[in-house]
């Protein structure tokens, strides 16, 4: 069986928590990280923007922050790799997080995510669109944890008052 | 047919109309025997040009740096008279302080980098942030914002950008929100300074303004433009900024960048000193980009070639030659249809309106070609309408994704980055910051204006 968990910056800890308490011994571990291709694009767009400068002597900020960005991404599966403390695969992709967290997951016997959402506030909005894309589509079973300790019982809102002809 | 007399040469310090009735038109007026073109033929020449120009600089065929396209344009617009020798002459003499100053602050911002300032930077915002993303953009709004005044949006966009990402990233925080913030502020926050934008300068030349009143009169502007991005980009990526970062790696401290920072204060000081001398502040912007570049040539860090190239000769030709070239666009004609159109007088209805039709204006055709087309009409409305117009022309850009031009640009950023930004999300958040940071910007106006 091969496991994938999806790492993402802020929350991956508890990723990888995650599958070392629920992978089996056996399994194929594959540590996944999606670099995002906004922020070049950003950096860029940014340039591109002042009229003029491409006759400056500047390096492109957009291949600078794309450089850097592979770079952190090396970093953050070596970080993981070294947490999980067992053989694994490390993949980096690079393109829109959630399609490509969902190719990859084709064939996979289990996904593990963690939750991106606003937490405060628990409901819909504690899955942001993202993970909500990846557990809408995912090809394989999904596991889905809490970035920090799971909330208690306490949490839950008041019941609804019931319908008016059941009163 | 009629024949028009072509307006005066303009006073260096503002676009007076008006002043021509005290010069009696003599019919073999040199400067309208050398009009070899009627006006419907020239304009619709110098309309061709400036179009040339644009798309030179957007397609920039082979790779060519702008200044390829713009300065043969700028020739054949005197050559064929579409502007007059000594218009074109005028126009350069006006550009010219303005051309050299940004050339100071060019140099500057690259010595800043070489002395290590923006390393300096990310390591500051890091240590304040405490692996904590939202103190993070504080961080990063209160350095961006300062940096971009200081220093020229293009400080921020080319040295600040890639150290914040690094930032970030080293600290385990998602980047997106932190690089919208550095993008959106090298737009919002250059409003403070003559030397925070090319267009601020231009502005600033052609308002008459001291150094010190400019400043005056932009502050509250430019905190109220930041306070509107701040609150809409917490709360726009508030899940990106909630997700919290592992505990960072202890940050070295960094080495204080204290040359850089003493000539920058020094260069500050020497801004004011200049405008209550009644001197160009251009000259201080100079003396502060020698001496960091003496001590850069010293230190053998830099040569004289990497100095020149710091000031970036193409770009400051580029400037010249589209100046001269929107200068016949509306001489020709564009001038004087504008000032029926723009909506006339001080009040805040006025303002609003002038940064609004600059916004949009910058959205269709750039800023850059934007503000030198609307400067003149305003000019002859007050210092209170130069203003609004910057005011759009500086924040309007944040609306589309490398300020517009459309179809053009984003075909020539396509090529590079396979599908890059997100595009919805760009134009989403641009729409809940623009309007509302370009509303408190042009009220802050209005009640500096009445105030000061």
């Amino acid at each position: 069986m091969r496991v994938i968990a999806w790492l993402v910056e802020g929350t991956w800890p508890a990723c990888v928590d995650a599958v070392r308490a629920h992978a089996p011994e056996d399994a194929e571990v594959t540590l996944l990280h999606v670099t995002g291709e906004d922020a070049p694009a950003l950096a860029q767009g940014a340039l591109a923007g002042l009229l003029g400068r491409a006759a400056r002597p500047v390096r492109d900020p957009g291949e600078r922050v794309a450089e850097l960005s592979g770079a952190s991404a090396r970093e953050l599966l070596d970080a993981a790799a070294a947490r999980l403390g067992r053989a694994c695969v490390r993949q980096e992709r690079t393109g829109r997080a959630e399609r490509e967290v969902v190719t990859a997951a084709e064939g996979a016997g289990l996904l593990v995510l963690a939750r991106d959402g606003e937490r405060r506030r628990l409901g819909p909005h504690s899955l942001g669109p993202a993970a909500r894309f990846v557990v809408d589509h995912a090809p394989c079973p999904v596991l889905l944890v809490w970035p920090e300790e799971a909330p208690g019982l306490g949490t839950l809102p008041p019941s609804p008052p019931p319908p008016p002809h059941r009163r | 047919m009629p024949v028009v007399p072509p307006a005066p040469p303009r006073s260096p310090v503002g676009f007076h109309v008006g002043h021509h009735r005290s010069r009696p038109i003599d019919p073999v007026d040199p400067v309208a025997e050398d009009r070899a073109l009627n006006t419907p033929l020239a304009e619709a020449l110098s309309v061709v040009l400036l179009v040339a120009v644009l798309a030179g600089a957007v397609v920039r065929p082979f790779g060519l740096p702008e200044a390829v396209t713009a300065v043969p344009a700028a020739g054949i617009a005197v050559a064929t008279g579409a502007i007059s020798l000594d218009h074109a002459r005028a126009e350069a003499e006006r550009l010219g302080p303005v051309v050299g100053f940004l050339a100071a602050v060019l140099v500057m911002a690259h010595f800043c980098d070489v002395e290590g300032l923006f390393r300096a930077c990310g390591a500051w915002m890091a240590r304040w942030a405490a692996g904590r993303p939202r103190r993070l953009l504080t961080a990063v709004f209160a350095l961006a914002s300062v940096i971009t005044a200081v220093l020229s949006l293009d400080a921020t966009v080319v040295l600040l950008t890639p150290v914040v990402f690094a930032t970030a990233a080293r600290m385990g925080a998602r980047p997106k929100p932190h690089v919208y913030a550095c993008t959106h502020l090298s737009n919002t926050a250059s409003l403070l300074l003559p030397v925070s934008n090319l267009t601020n300068l231009l502005a600033f030349a052609a308002s008459g303004l001291s150094f010190t009143r400019f400043v005056a009169l932009m502050a509250l502007p430019w905190l109220a433009a930041i306070g509107v991005e701040y609150v809409v980009l917490r709360r726009f990526f508030a899940r990106d900024l909630a997700a919290a970062a592992p505990p960072p790696n202890p940050a070295e401290a960094p080495r204080l960048p204290l040359f850089a920072l003493v000539t920058v204060v020094c260069t500050l000081a020497g801004f004011v000193v200049a405008s209550a001398l009644g001197v160009e502040p251009a000259w201080a912007a100079l003396a502060g980009a020698l001496t960091l570049a003496g001590r850069a040539l010293i230190c053998r860090r830099a040569t004289v070639r990497t100095v020149v190239k710091a000031a970036a000769p193409a770009f400051l030709a580029f400037v010249l030659s589209l100046g001269v070239v929107v200068r016949a666009v509306v001489d020709n004609g564009l001038g004087s249809a504008l000032r029926h159109v723009l909506p006339d007088g001080t009040g805040l209805p006025a303002l609003l309106a002038l940064a609004a039709l600059a916004a949009v204006l910058a959205n269709l055709i750039n800023n850059l070609p934007a503000v030198l087309v609307l400067l003149p009409p305003a000019a002859s409305s007050g210092v209170g309408a130069v203003l609004a117009v910057l005011l759009g022309v500086n924040i309007g850009p944040n609306l589309t994704y490398a300020g517009s031009l459309a179809t053009l640009l984003w075909r020539r950023i396509l090529h590079r980055h396979g599908h890059g930004v997100d595009l919805r999300e760009f134009t989403a958040l641009g729409l809940l910051v623009v309007p509302g940071a370009l509303a408190a910007a042009v009220v802050a106006l209005w009640g500096a204006l009445r105030v000061l």
